[in-house]
């Protein structure tokens, strides 16, 4: 049994995206396209999930490492003949090469993981609010950088030119494989002994495990998954600094609190749940026909709802719709201590 | 750098001093709720946007200064209250991380019905431009607004600690900061008390209203977002657990700011974010409880 419930923890996210993709197949090709974002979010919700479900520590610095995989992979797979174009200052390294859609993930989910590195060392001393704050701040300095360095990137032009390579079958792979890896890292030591010391953090160091160390290897893990969905991202549509920032930061927070931090299956659930009531709205925004009525909402009501809604969950039930449980077919079961998150 | 920093002139000095006091009257706001209630409200900012939406809205109409001043109050006092009754009430005794996360939702929702309310153009809060005029003392232009920022500033303060020293209200909050359940045990009545900062820090952030829209007076959903992120960071900075460490990590950064904002050349000063948050950074490694707090204070629990 216990088997089986392990298999099901893995299978059943894996489940839920393949469903996803299937209805990505048969709904018109606008649709589709709402589909393939939702998959993508699925992978930079994951690797939230990774750091800030198993740590129980708040980061609002992911985006960061989304965004410098947008940046790699953007900038090296746009064809050499336009980048003078959109990147006119560009380093000559970078700007006379060009790699293929499949290294440029690669590479996003490398740099993504090597800034993680450069940043974590020194901020995973930290913890609680000084943590908040100073991933804040990562954010903020990326932002920064990467919008005004044109040697680079784009700067503040868009990542227009780049190949649009993200299909559905790209988007579910990804997502597929940033659930893999997530499931993998739970199941290892590692993962293990870093929900110890969400659980709590004395005894998780009274038997010798190190706080510091543990927090470092998932953020440098999820720092690759959020690069590597960076990647997946430029691939989908022309970004620029604006789509990976304040507004991506707090909606795939609230996909991962609005499912659950501290399991897998929250994760997929909340990103997948809210990327589709995003959609709706989205589309509805632009009016849309329901049940024989015509629906044309306001431009804006999408982040109303989703804010209200993350706001709701929070008050109310603040474990999120799974309960921060992974996926199980008994329904009756004792409590599991796994809510310090969110107790 | 070196080049740089020989461009401070008093105007500068003036500009950053007018913007720490108004960053650490923010400071105060942020620190009075977070004393007794143990809760970061990043939506604070949003409170000074509606406040500053309703000095706009008075101007556009042509209302005299003093009654968008009241208008301005009224509407930030009430959106704390409801704040504090819809949002934070609920979540007492959830851990800081769902708390910090909550408000973050609440920020981002007040500044999209901002946004659905008066769309994203902006309006004119015009009323107190005149403030914004240059007066010259000894061949200095100093803009009025920095010395009347810092003297509201330091006249809110020293009103602040009289509150906090002298009055029975004052008493029970520096005591629920200190320990609340034992300030509960020994007869402070946590439902007052709890009002009674959000109150004041209802009351600080419509005063920082007034200010900044003088300052810039278009006023947009994003409205002192960007401002309240850098208080943010400089209350972390000074340090959360004291009201006066908080007040100066406030003023500190919000010095820093208008200094370095107002000596770089441009080509920097586009980076300057990255430079006021690379500083708290590095502080909050070496300092990690904060940059004015007094050594010894263990945060590591023990069993």
């Amino acid at each position: 049994m216990r088997r089986l419930d392990a298999s099901l923890q893995l299978l059943a996210p894996l489940a839920l995206v393949a469903l996803a993709s299937l209805v990505g197949t048969l709904v018109s090709t606008s649709t589709e396209t709402y589909v393939i974002n939702a998959l993508v979010n699925v992978a930079i919700v994951v690797a939230l999930y990774v750091f800030i479900g198993n740590s129980g520590v708040v980061s609002f610095g992911h985006i960061s490492f989304v965004a410098v995989g947008a940046w790699a992979a953007g900038v090296l797979s746009m064809p050499v003949q336009e980048k003078p174009a959109i990147m006119p200052h560009l380093f000559g390294l970078l700007g006379d090469h060009t790699i293929g859609n499949v290294w440029s993930l690669a590479l996003a989910a490398a740099v993504g993981a090597a800034y993680a590195l450069v940043v974590g060392l020194p901020l995973m001393r930290l913890s609680g609010l000084a943590a908040g704050i100073a991933t804040f701040g990562v954010l903020e300095i990326t932002h920064n950088v990467l919008r005004y360095w044109e040697r680079i990137g784009p700067g503040l032009n868009t990542f227009s030119a780049v190949p649009e390579t993200t299909g559905l079958r790209e988007a579910a792979l990804g997502a597929g494989l940033a659930v893999v890896v997530a499931f993998a890292y739970r199941r290892l030591r590692f993962g293990r002994l870093l929900s110890a010391t969400r659980e709590d953090s004395a005894a998780a160091r009274a038997v010798g495990v190190s706080v510091y160390r543990q927090r470092l290897v998932a953020f440098v893990l999820s720092g690759a998954i959020a690069g590597f969905a960076g990647g997946l991202l430029v691939h989908m549509l022309p970004v620029n600094t604006e789509s990976v920032y304040l507004d991506l930061t707090f909606i795939t927070l609230a996909m991962l609190v609005i499912g659950g931090a501290t399991s897998l299956w929250g994760a997929v659930v909340g990103a997948l749940a809210v990327s589709g009531v995003d959609s709706f709205l989205a589309e509805a925004e632009n009016g849309i026909h329901l049940f024989g009525r015509s629906v044309d909402l306001p431009a804006g009501t999408r982040i109303v709802v989703v804010g209200a809604l993350m706001a709701l969950v929070l008050i109310l039930r603040p474990t999120g719709l799974t309960g921060g449980r992974e996926f199980s077919v008994r329904l009756a079961r004792p409590r599991r201590l796994l809510t310090k998150f969110a107790r | 750098m070196t080049v740089a920093l020989l461009n401070i002139d008093w105007q500068t000095l003036a500009d950053a001093t007018g913007l720490g006091g108004i960053y650490a009257l923010m400071a105060v706001g942020i620190g009075l709720v977070f004393g007794v209630l143990r809760l970061v409200n990043f939506a604070y900012g949003q409170l000074i946007m509606a406040g500053a939406y309703a000095l706009a809205f008075a101007s556009e109409r042509g209302w005299p200064v003093s009654i968008g001043i009241v208008l301005c109050f009224a509407v930030v006092l009430t959106l704390s209250l409801l704040m504090d009754r819809l949002v934070f009430r609920p979540l007492r005794g959830q851990t800081p991380a769902v708390m910090l996360v909550t408000t973050f939702a609440v920020a981002f929702l007040l500044q999209s019905i901002a946004l659905l309310w008066f769309g994203p153009l902006g309006k004119i809060a015009s009323s107190l431009a005149t403030l914004n005029q240059p007066v010259t003392i000894s061949g200095v232009d100093i803009r009025k607004i920095a010395i009347v920022a810092t003297a509201v500033a330091a006249f809110c303060l020293l009103v602040l600690v009289l509150l906090l020293e002298r009055t029975r209200v004052g008493l029970h909050m520096r005591a629920a900061a200190m320990d609340f359940s034992t300030a509960e045990l020994l007869g402070v009545r946590a439902g007052r008390v709890i009002s009674a900062a959000v109150l004041v820090s209802g009351v600080l952030a419509a005063i920082v209203a007034v200010m900044l829209t003088v300052q810039n007076p278009l006023v947009t959903p994003d409205f002192a977002l960007r401002d309240t992120i850098l208080v943010l960071a400089g209350v972390v900075l000074g340090g959360m657990n004291r009201l006066v460490s908080a007040t100066l990590g406030g003023f500190a950064i919000g010095f820093a700011s208008g200094l370095l904002g107002g000596a770089l050349p441009t080509n920097q000063s586009q980076y300057l974010p990255s430079f006021l948050f690379a500083a708290v950074i590095l502080v909050l490694l070496v300092r990690p409880g904060g940059l004015f707090t007094r050594e010894g204070h263990q945060a590591v629990e023990r069993v």
